[in-house]
């Protein structure tokens, strides 16, 4: 099972004055399973991208294809698509609306048609696994914290069981320990339910850490396509447009300048730590 | 006097149901005490509710406290008559850029606060064209804000907070919706008003990143300032301040996790330089 997307262009406001070409032949393939990070600078065409994924938004030219099936077909069934990509976007919370969490959550499984038992039973299972405690659960969701509304409105999004999960900078806002909060959860969903995850960054520390794939995009195009280590190889380019590498790249980077031989390709703070430390020990075993 | 004092100020949001019974009372702030000097640079740190923006919306009275006393500027916020001076002396900046600007063309909306005050227009216009270059935004005074980038509006939300000529800016959380060029083209814009013009910065902030810009921190909990000090002194203490669900620089982490490991670094490294020399001299 996999998402195709073959050379998709995507022009907002098409043949007037104010015409964007937001998408520019991009072709990918997410395979199932993938951990897949997407970092861009403002206007570079990561949410256009991911609208795409759902099909909230039909590219201008090009072809997708969710697991071989073309979702721009006549007889392709759109609503299940929507079901099966599921789209968390910036401040999610903002979209939470029923008088208590619970209720909130069942909206989504409602929809698309459950009962109300299975769609309980599906809430029930989202709340736990965004990990909210329990005794939140018939509260308003007004009253709660900026992190615990968010795992709200992320288990909204779960309790329709996709099979993609598509976060749009879900830790926005929010204070460091719930950013990691937050990002463990998703973690540990990818590796528990072998959801996709593809999750859309401005913190290169964050994806470094967390997944296996990064995608750059630039000016509408795909940059850079690779693991953490690779792309992050290519840390001057990142800064020519307005990106950057996670601050021990760069320390491993100078280390190196200043003659202590670490491992210059380190994108984590525990490879990094492992490197240097390493170095240390094998300087005083000599 | 400071230029802001507050001594043991308190602010209590009452929840009310529908028939206007209280509910409960939440205590956002509890009892803080602050002494910030004209001219200094200031981080606020503290969890998502810990109290950040309750305390900055005290500083022009956007709200007012329900115990304590704060002075601004050697004003008393509680006396009515203050009220004007103050708002005028403390200008805000919010999070969201899209929630501040109002005007169709970048230097009207500049000139929106220096209007509002009174200010007559040949003043107004030298204003403008001060405030939007001291934020490098000037060769857009023309322009439509609606297609401005993020850091771009929040550095015309700037500038239209200098344009009042205020001798303190609270910016709350300014760079939280903005990618990585963004935030560093605010925090450049903060960084130079508060060296070149003197202007006292209060910064709210979830980037540990951006503290180490300040001369001063402050460390909220519970409505309470639990820590305060130099940047170095406050990211020294990794564990206490993990406690209170914050984290330090990366590097400044790197530094701690690796004189746990035995290497003989210096505590409080802030700096890639720093680590980087540490390193060198150890090796």
């Amino acid at each position: 099972m996999s998402i195709i997307l073959d050379k998709v262009n995507y022009v907002y406001s098409e043949k007037t004055a104010y015409e964007i070409h937001a998408l520019k032949d991009v072709s990918l393939k997410i395979e199932d399973g993938e951990f897949i990070g997407i970092i861009g600078h403002t206007g570079s065409g990561k949410s256009t991208l991911i609208q795409h994924l759902n099909g909230l938004v039909k590219a201008t030219s090009g072809g997708i294809y969710y697991n071989g099936q073309d979702i721009y077909d006549e007889d392709f069934n759109m609503k299940e698509l929507r079901g099966k990509v599921g789209l968390v976007f910036q401040y999610p919370e903002h979209q939470l609306f029923e008088t208590t969490i619970f209720a909130d959550v069942c909206f989504g499984p409602l929809n698309q048609g459950l009962s109300k038992k299975d769609a309980e039973l599906r809430a029930f299972t989202a709340l736990r696994s965004v990990g909210l405690p329990e005794e939140y659960w018939y509260q308003s969701p007004f009253e709660l914290s900026g992190g615990q509304k968010r795992r709200v409105a992320i288990a909204g999004v779960l309790a329709m069981k996709p099979e993609v999960l598509v976060l749009d900078e879900p830790t926005a806002g929010l204070d460091p320990q719930g950013r990691d909060e937050i990002l463990d959860q998703v973690a540990k969903m990818h590796e528990e339910l072998g959801m996709t995850i593809i999750l859309v960054s401005h913190s290169m520390e964050d994806v470094a850490k967390y997944v296996d794939r990064l995608i750059v995009m630039n000016h509408g195009s795909v940059m850079l396509d690779g693991t953490p280590r690779e792309v992050f190889h290519y840390y001057r380019e990142l800064e020519e447009v307005g990106l950057a590498a996670p601050q021990v790249t760069y320390l491993m980077h100078e280390l190196r300048k200043r003659g202590i031989p670490v491992d210059g390709e380190a994108t984590t703070l525990e490879e990094a730590k492992a490197s240097i430390l390493k170095c240390f020990q094998e300087r005083k075993n000599r | 006097m400071n230029f802001i004092e507050a001594r043991k100020l308190v602010h209590e949001y009452i929840r009310r149901d529908e028939e206007g019974n209280v509910e409960g009372i939440d205590t956002a702030l509890d009892g803080v005490d602050l002494d910030i000097r004209q001219g200094e640079f200031i981080a606020v740190l503290g969890h998502n509710g810990s109290g950040k923006s309750t305390l900055a919306k005290h500083l022009n009275v956007l709200l007012e406290a329900s115990g304590g006393t704060l002075w601004v500027d050697g004003k008393d916020t509680t006396k009515e008559e203050n009220l004007w001076d103050i708002r005028k002396n403390a200008g805000m900046v919010f999070q969201n850029p899209d929630n501040q600007i109002i005007a169709s063309v970048v230097e009207e909306d500049v000139a929106f606060g220096p209007e509002n005050i009174g200010v007559p227009t040949d003043e107004i216009w030298k204003r403008v064209e001060n405030s939007l270059k001291s934020v490098g935004m000037i060769q857009y005074r023309e322009h439509s804000p609606n297609k401005l980038s993020g850091g771009q509006k929040q550095r015309v939300a700037i500038a239209g907070v200098m344009a009042m000529e205020p001798k303190c800016i609270v910016l709350d959380e300014p760079t939280a919706m903005l990618d990585p060029n963004g935030r560093k083209e605010v925090l450049d814009a903060v960084e130079r008003l508060n060296k070149e013009k003197g202007v006292t910065v209060i910064l709210i902030t979830h980037y540990m990143e951006e503290v180490i810009r300040a001369d001063r921190v402050y460390v909220m909990d519970k409505g309470k300032v639990v820590m305060q000090g130099t940047p170095r002194s406050i990211f020294s203490q990794v564990e206490t301040l993990k406690s209170y669900r914050l984290d330090v620089p990366q590097i400044t982490l790197l530094a701690y996790e690796l004189r746990k490991a035995g290497l003989e670094i210096p505590e409080g490294i802030l700096t890639r330089q720093e680590l980087v020399d540490a390193l060198c001299q150890l090796y």
